[in-house]
């Protein structure tokens, strides 16, 4: 049952090695690192803008800054086209002098200055009323003038006249004024308004501004100074008209006086003149740029006898005041003036600089219609001296009289000629063109050696020059021709005399 | 640059003032910059054929001034010559003035004011 049995070897191979080969084998495993980030985010940008434009009152008629926007066929090639000989031209009439002294003579030649009309008014002439002011009116055509008294100290309640004749009416009557307005007191000054040709204000010797409009034949009186405390308190030395501002504004006149202000008043209905602004020259407000004495205490009001406004700036003015000083002045400044006697607006103190001084009292006051630096002024040491407004020295200093120079004006339309009215009875005319050192006419107005008081040239009719004298006459002056005419070259001369500022 | 419709290809002037304008346009202001500089010269003014001013260097109101007047003296100085000697023409205006002389160059679109001051 049993046998043996040889059973074939079983061999078994070791798996040690081979498991521990297994074993050994490494394995390494890593996930990526993971990244976090945070981030966060908001929208909180803000941003205002305003913008405001000022409507401007100047609006262009035409708006030829418009021109480079657009581009015209063309006008490349015709100004290449023209380009040539106009540079031709113009480099011929730069070396031109085929016209030096030339002059051409289109108006009527007047050789001689003579006297057109001599006008009087026979009731102020039985009074002996002097002519205190003489005035041309817009139209040219009109002229007026005031009665009353220089050199009388006294508070005179002596009546007083205004005339004025119209030189081209028919029937016109050189003793017979076509108006006569009465006036309670002597009548310092007068002034047409610039554009509407029948208002006429005046300064009385007590202060007193009005305003008359001769259109109205019953009750010309239109307007006056009313409330006592705002009223000069010293006679008035000058009026005039402020440059309108805008259309349907009111019309406003300001007044000069002695007491030392100068008021700003505009006209309101029921025939009042109201206060609206003021200026007060102090003593101690005078700036004192160049060495001179000052009068008297230092809150004297100094007396104001004469004021011109820039025709280049409105809000620059010179006045002549009763020390002879000359003084620049604006209307922009905000300085108050230490007095208020009871005015119902703050007086400011508009002086800036002061010109070296006449001999006496500056009585007349100009400044140059065709230069913005250049004014005139005269005064009673008979001198006329041109200043310029950048230097305190005048440029000029010629005396024309032995007297005293009542006033002074530039011409209208020669820019190098002025006219002054002097104390020996003369109208003297002086033309820097011919002479700096004198006058180049003087017209005897006075036989009797009275003085000219006033004079005023026709800015419409510019051979017209009207002068009022001592005796109560006014007449009428036709220039010659070569006070009228304007050269060649006189503004550029002019320029000259301005820019001699010396250092 | 030479800018008439029919090189550029182009129709309506809009799109020549697109295509060709700023070459131009500079060329233009150069020209009238050069005559500017010159000595004396106060003001340049150009007017096309209606009179109406379309290039300047002077103030608006003064520009519009030179600008109504002189087109009419042209106008009339032209038909005057032309009416002379039909076969003539204008070619050059100058006008002496105290102050001033004044120079117009025309031409059937535009006309062309300088205005200069006389010789020192």
């Amino acid at each position: 049952m049993f046998s043996d049995a040889v059973l074939e070897e079983v061999t078994v191979e070791s798996a040690w090695r081979k498991s521990q080969e297994s074993r050994c084998e490494s394995r390494c495993c890593q996930t990526i690192s993971l990244k976090a980030k945070e981030a966060s985010n908001q929208a909180c940008h803000v941003r205002e803008m305003g913008t405001q434009t000022e409507l401007n009152a100047n609006q262009r008629t035409l708006d030829v800054d418009l021109g480079p926007l657009l581009d015209y066929p063309d006008l490349g090639q015709f100004l290449k086209r023209v380009e040539g000989i106009m540079i031709k031209e113009l480099n011929k009439n730069w070396k031109s002098h085929a016209f030096d002294g030339y002059e051409v003579n289109w108006e009527e030649q007047h050789e001689q200055v003579t006297c057109l009309h001599s006008l009087q008014y026979p009731d102020a002439l039985e009074q002996q009323l002097q002519v205190t002011s003489v005035s041309w009116n817009s139209t040219g055509s009109i002229i007026a003038c005031s009665y009353g008294r220089f050199g009388d100290g006294d508070w005179s309640t002596e009546k007083s006249y205004v005339c004025t004749w119209n030189l081209d009416r028919r029937g016109f009557n050189a003793n017979n004024p076509d108006t006569v307005l009465d006036v309670p007191s002597s009548v310092m000054c007068l002034a047409w308004h610039p554009s509407q040709p029948s208002l006429i204000a005046g300064g009385l010797f007590n202060g007193d501004v009005l305003v008359w409009d001769t259109s109205r034949t019953d009750d010309p009186l239109i307007g006056r100074t009313g409330h006592v405390g705002d009223t000069h308190t010293d006679a008035v030395y000058q009026v005039g008209w402020m440059q309108e501002k805008s259309q349907g504004h009111r019309h406003q006149v300001f007044s000069v006086s002695s007491d030392g202000k100068i008021l700003v008043w505009q006209m309101e209905k029921e025939g009042h003149l109201v206060l609206l602004d003021g200026f007060a020259l102090v003593a101690q407000q005078i700036p004192s740029n160049t060495k001179i004495h000052k009068p008297g205490r230092g809150d004297t009001a100094v007396g104001v006898t004469c004021l011109s406004y820039s025709h280049f700036d409105p809000s620059l003015f010179i006045v002549g005041v009763e020390g002879g000083y000359l003084l620049k002045c604006s209307s922009s400044v905000q300085t108050l003036a230490p007095i208020n006697m009871g005015s119902s607006v703050p007086l400011r103190a508009p002086a800036q600089f002061t010109f070296s001084p006449h001999g006496g009292p500056v009585y007349s006051v100009t400044c140059s219609p065709f230069h913005r630096n250049l004014f005139l002024s005269a005064g009673t040491d008979g001198h006329a001296h041109l200043y310029s407004m950048l230097q305190a020295k005048p440029l000029v200093s010629l005396q024309l009289s032995q007297k005293y120079l009542f006033s002074i004006r530039w011409s209208p339309v020669r820019p190098l000629v002025f006219a002054a009215a002097s104390g020996d009875g003369e109208v003297v005319l002086v033309d820097f063109a011919k002479s700096f050192q004198k006058p180049s006419l003087c017209i005897k107005q006075t036989a009797s050696g009275r003085p000219v008081y006033c004079l005023e040239f026709n800015h419409a009719q510019s051979q017209l020059l009207a002068a009022g004298d001592g005796t109560g006459t006014v007449k009428i002056w036709q220039l010659s021709s070569d006070f009228i005419e304007q050269r060649a070259r006189e503004t550029a001369l002019l320029d000259e005399i301005a820019s001699e500022v010396v250092g | 640059m030479i800018c008439n419709y029919a090189t550029l290809g182009v129709t309506t002037p809009l799109e020549l003032l697109v295509s060709c304008g700023p070459t131009q346009k500079a060329e233009v202001e150069e020209t009238l910059k050069r005559i500017q500089s010159h000595k004396g010269v106060i003001g340049t003014i150009v007017v096309n054929a209606e009179g109406i001013p379309i290039r300047t260097t002077l103030d608006n109101s003064t520009t519009v001034q030179y600008a109504g007047l002189l087109h009419q003296l042209s106008m009339k100085a032209k038909s005057t010559v032309r009416d002379i000697d039909p076969q003539n023409d204008l070619t050059f205006l100058r006008i002496r003035s105290k102050k001033h002389e004044i120079m117009v160059a025309p031409d059937k679109e535009y006309l062309l004011i300088v205005i200069q001051n006389p010789s020192e």
